[in-house]
């Protein structure tokens, strides 16, 4: 059974269809799971304030009802590091489509992934392991699984893909942190069990990975059609 | 629901045989089972009469025996007043030969039968399916016996959604001498569904591997279907058709594009150890091999060949295939090396693939497979014996069987499918030992044993 406040995200988004980043990612928060410090404003001040808290740079993103694939759009913006380039981002990301607010993220570096979940026809939710970012349907390294999964069925799913060296370190970079992202696949299959009456496919891409934990930096929940 | 009657029967009528049409479905299933086989068969028409200078009973009420098994082959629109007489006689189950119903948009009255037999907890195979064959037993596939071949009874349980496939696929277990103990064409599958087979096999003393040709599953039928493979103690092989994709719809997610649905098919199929052939020759060779041997294994295969070329050929089929070809343990080699003759101790090659040359006899073969199957590094031998080295014998097949059966390790063995070997081929297969007619065929009898395995 989801929480209460999960049930009511859900509630207020079925009729758009889909649930808007901030919320997904809430939803994906009050689960167990972690998501980059963020606000979620109009205000330059705010962001430009926050942007100096976190030091490391942030992300800024469009939150719009109308865009569902973001970086088609250019409404995506990684690595700003001034307020001057804040500033021209968010000005023009305000413009957007039905932008009601932006989202401002702390930059996290790692190993991008993707955990996905699909309510299949067949078999039900399956969920969906691999090599994330923009470019994912192009390489397609990815192992699918029918939810919910084990320990061992994780192992598996990392085993089969191509990059798999990636995520166990290479050239000198460092790996993933297998015990954390095992953790996490098993537990996002299990709530996506417990979602499967609402979800028709959900997208955390890219996770973002690294020694020691694993962030969700995007997430996009698409509810099934009622 | 009990099945027992409807694959085992000891009676049964076929109702729809017609009086003025020889070549009427119902008439060829009544008259392929009526003589050849030992099912006592009754004839049903409306119209009554005589067949055959045998009495065409009206209805199947009016006959005076219990029948195990209804075979209908009526008209679809006739097809639930006749299922409701099987049931108010007590018949054990049916098959329903008939077309007309869900395929061809006629889903109601599809849905009557479903009601009536589900009400009555009566079984049924289909509607529009070939039925079933069962060796030496009963065989309702509407083709006249003359024109069909037909496998022995066996070990190999086989379900179809294609009726087509399911005969294609008896003809191609006979020519690789496979058996069968059941086929079942389940059609439309309104009833009887690839779970219900699953069941029906994994009781079944004489199946030791279950087979399915799959077209698709209804809504969440296929996680019930995996579910109940995943805890079967058989091995269960699955061809899928309908592989390619379709008129996809533009895809809302990265996941939804990514997980299409033959590839969640594939890769569920192989999260639950069940072996996925690729086309029908895998499925032959997955059949005999995992009739024979049921446990997974990794992939690490080691090759006997007495040619250099048959060894070479053999690993890049290997590792097409997905089967590793690790180094062999040097106390293998050096124990193998001692005990082989002195014509061939210098000149053979014992790394893997190894090559005993032409000059081997019985007893090299024997001592590398014997040793060979004790080094820790294989989990599976293929030997490549071709017949035409003088110092093979003909009873190579039965020694090495011997040796195979002792050790306990997957052996499977190539030897060309020829007349004059038949001696060897029969000293394997007598003895439970898969043989493949190619090199490929042995290589994928190799690939059928390597299945998921947790890390």
């Amino acid at each position: 059974m989801l929480a209460k406040e999960s049930s009511h995200i859900i509630e207020k988004s079925r009729s758009f269809g889909w649930i808007l980043e901030p919320d997904a990612k809430a939803i994906m928060q009050l689960n167990g799971f972690d998501t980059p410090p963020g606000v979620v404003t109009r205000s330059f001040e705010k962001a430009d304030h926050f942007m100096k808290d976190v030091k490391t740079g942030v992300a800024v993103k469009a939150v719009s009802r109308k865009i569902l694939h973001k970086t088609e759009l250019g409404a995506v913006v990684t690595g700003i590091f001034s307020s001057h380039h804040l500033k021209k981002e968010m000005d023009r990301l305000l413009e957007l489509e039905g932008c009601e607010n932006v989202l401002v993220e702390q930059m996290i570096n790692g190993i991008e992934l993707i955990i996905g979940a699909k309510n299949d026809y067949q078999f039900g939710p399956v969920v969906v392991f691999g090599i994330g970012g923009t470019s994912v349907e192009i390489y397609n390294d990815t192992a699918i699984r029918m939810a919910p999964v084990t320990e061992k069925d994780v192992c598996s799913m990392i085993d089969s893909i191509k990059a798999k060296a990636i995520l166990h370190g290479y050239r000198g970079k460092p790996g993933v942190n297998m015990d954390v992202l095992t953790r996490m696949i098993v537990d996002f299959s299990l709530l996506i069990m417990d979602f499967q009456d609402d979800m028709e496919s959900v997208d955390l891409n890219p996770v973002i990975c690294t020694a020691d934990k694993c962030i969700i930096a995007d997430a996009r929940i698409i509810l099934k059609k009622l | 629901m009990n099945l027992k009657a409807l694959f085992n029967p000891t009676s049964m009528a076929v109702i729809g045989v017609s009086t003025s049409q020889d070549s009427h479905p119902a008439n060829v299933i009544y008259n392929k089972n009526h003589l050849r086989y030992p099912v006592k068969t009754y004839p049903v028409n409306p119209k009554g009469g005589i067949i055959n200078r045998e009495k065409l009973y009206r209805s199947i009420e009016d006959i005076d025996d219990e029948i195990d098994l209804a075979v209908i082959a009526v008209r679809a629109r006739f097809t639930p007043e006749i299922v409701k007489q099987c049931i108010k006689k007590g018949v054990g189950g049916a098959v329903i030969i008939s077309g007309g119903f869900a395929e061809a948009g006629n889903s109601d009255l599809q849905q009557q039968l479903v009601n009536l037999a589900e009400e009555a907890s009566f079984p049924f195979v289909g509607p529009n399916c070939l039925g079933i064959y069962a060796p030496e037993l009963v065989d309702t596939f509407f083709l006249p016996g003359e024109r069909i071949i037909r496998p022995d009874k066996g070990n190999i349980g086989f379900v179809s959604q294609s009726g087509g496939v399911l005969v294609d696929q008896m003809v191609k277990f006979a020519g690789q001498g496979i058996g069968v103990s059941l086929g079942v064409s389940i059609g439309n599958k309104a009833c009887i569904r690839e779970t219900d087979m699953l069941e029906w096999f994994e009781s079944d003393p004489e199946t030791k591997a279950v087979a399915f040709y799959i077209e698709g599953f209804g809504k969440g039928e296929g996680r019930e279907f995996i579910q109940k493979a995943g805890q079967c103690s058989k091995p269960v092989i699955v061809l899928k058709a309908g592989k390619s994709r379709k008129g996809v719809k533009a895809a809302s997610s990265h996941t939804a594009s990514i997980a299409g649905d033959y590839r969640v098919f594939s890769q569920i199929m192989n999260q639950y150890s069940v072996a996925e052939a690729e086309n029908e020759y895998e499925m032959t060779s997955f059949c005999e091999s995992l009739s024979c041997y049921s446990k997974a294994m990794g992939g690490k295969t080691g090759i006997v060949s007495l040619s250099g070329g048959h060894g070479v050929v053999a690993v890049d089929a290997c590792r097409q295939h997905g089967l590793s070809i690790p180094e062999i343990e040097n106390t293998t080699k050096v124990t193998i090396q001692e005990k082989l003759s002195k014509e061939i101790k210098n000149i053979v090659s014992l790394d893997n693939p190894m090559d005993l040359t032409g000059s081997a006899s019985d007893s090299d073969i024997v001592t590398t497979v014997r040793h060979l199957s004790r080094d820790e590094n294989i989990e599976c031998i293929l030997a490549l014996l071709i017949p035409y080295s003088p110092g093979i014998s003909a009873d190579i097949g039965a020694k090495l069987s011997i040796v195979a059966r002792n050790e306990g390790k997957p052996f499977i063995a190539y030897v060309p499918n020829e007349d004059k070997y038949k001696i060897i081929i029969e000293g394997f297969e007598l003895n439970r030992i898969p043989v493949a007619s190619s090199v490929e065929g042995a290589v994928l009898m190799a690939k059928a044993l390597k299945r998921y395995m947790p890390c």
